[in-house]
C-alpha cells in the first residue's frame, strides 16, 4: 500500500485551498445574510413565498428561476450592488464548490495518470460556470 | 494506487465511526449534490435567459418542484450548519475535544430550522 506524498511546508496547492474552503465558507454567510435581510427589508416579509426567499438569499437576480414572483425587481434589486453580489456569491460558491469535487475524486483516484486530466476538465467546468453565471447576472 | 486499503466495502460498513462519521459523509454528499444542483441551474438559467430553451425550462421546472426544494433545502442547510462546525473547530484546534458535543449542537439548531421549513413547503405544496 502506497501512502500519500506530504507535500513541501509553505504554500502549495491544497493549502491554499484548505484556507480558501474556510474563508469562502464564512464569506457566502455574510452574503447570505445581507441578501435576507435586504430582502426582509424591502418587502420580502409580506409579498415573497418562503421558497423564493430563500432563492433569493444566494442569488439576488431576477432572471435565474422562471417562476419567481419578485416585487419591484426594477426599484430595489437592478443595480450595481445586487449585480456584484451576484457575482460574489458565483465565484465564490463555484470555486469552492469545484474545488470540493476535485477533492472528493482525488481520495478516489489517487496519483495517477488520471489525475493531471482531471483537473483540466475540473477547470474547464469552473470556467464555464463562471463565465455563464456572470453573462447571466450581467444581462438581466 | 491510493485505493488499495484492503477493506471490503462491507467490512466499510460496520466502521462505527459515529456522529463525526456520518457528519463526514453526509458533508461529501450534500456538497456533491449541491455542486450539481447548481451547475445545471446556472446553465439553466443560461439557456432560459438567453434563448427560452426547453432544455433549460425543463431543468428548472424540476427544480421548483416542492419535493425537490425539500432534498435540496436540505442539502444546503446541513452543509451550510456542519460547515460551520468545521470552521469552528478549525479555527480553535483545542474545541476537538468537544468534536461530539458539537455534533449534537449541530443537530439541535438543524432539526427545529429543517422542520419548520419542511412544513411550510409541505403546507404551500398541498395547497397549490
Amino acid at each position: 500500500m502506497q501512502s500519500r506524498t506530504v507535500p513541501q511546508r509553505g504554500l502549495n496547492l491544497e493549502y491554499a485551498m484548505w484556507i480558501f474552503t474556510r474563508l469562502s465558507g464564512l464569506t457566502m454567510y455574510i452574503l447570505a445574510l445581507v441578501g435576507i435581510v435586504a430582502a426582509l427589508a424591502m418587502g420580502a416579509r409580506t409579498q415573497m413565498s418562503m421558497e423564493t426567499l430563500l432563492r433569493w438569499t444566494f442569488m439576488p437576480n431576477p432572471n435565474h428561476v422562471l417562476n419567481s414572483d419578485i416585487p419591484d425587481v426594477t426599484l430595489g434589486w437592478a443595480n450595481a450592488f445586487w449585480q456584484i453580489m451576484s457575482i460574489l456569491m458565483i465565484f465564490f460558491a463555484g470555486t469552492h464548490g469545484l474545488n470540493g469535487v476535485r477533492t472528493v475524486l482525488e481520495d478516489y483516484i489517487g496519483n495517477t495518470w488520471l489525475r493531471p486530466l482531471l483537473r483540466g476538465l475540473l477547470f474547464l467546468i469552473w470556467l464555464l460556470m463562471l463565465v455563464l453565471g456572470v453573462y447571466v447576472v450581467l444581462a438581466s | 494506487m491510493a485505493l488499495k486499503r484492503h477493506v471490503g466495502f462491507f467490512t466499510g460498513l460496520k466502521y462505527k465511526g459515529g456522529g463525526p462519521m456520518w457528519a463526514w459523509i453526509l458533508h461529501r454528499f450534500t456538497g456533491l449534490s449541491i455542486a450539481v444542483f447548481v451547475g445545471l441551474h446556472i446553465i439553466a438559467g443560461f439557456l432560459t435567459q438567453q434563448f427560452g430553451s426547453d432544455a433549460g425550462i425543463f431543468i428548472n421546472t424540476i427544480y421548483e418542484n416542492w419535493i425537490f426544494q425539500i432534498f435540496i433545502f436540505f442539502c444546503a442547510l446541513f452543509h451550510v450548519i456542519n460547515g460551520l462546525r468545521v470552521i469552528i473547530l478549525d479555527i480553535w484546534p483545542a474545541l476537538i475535544e468537544y468534536q461530539q458535543e458539537a455534533i449534537w449542537l449541530e443537530w439541535l439548531v438543524f432539526l427545529p430550522i429543517f422542520g419548520l421549513a419542511v412544513f411550510i413547503i409541505v403546507t404551500t405544496g398541498l395547497s397549490g
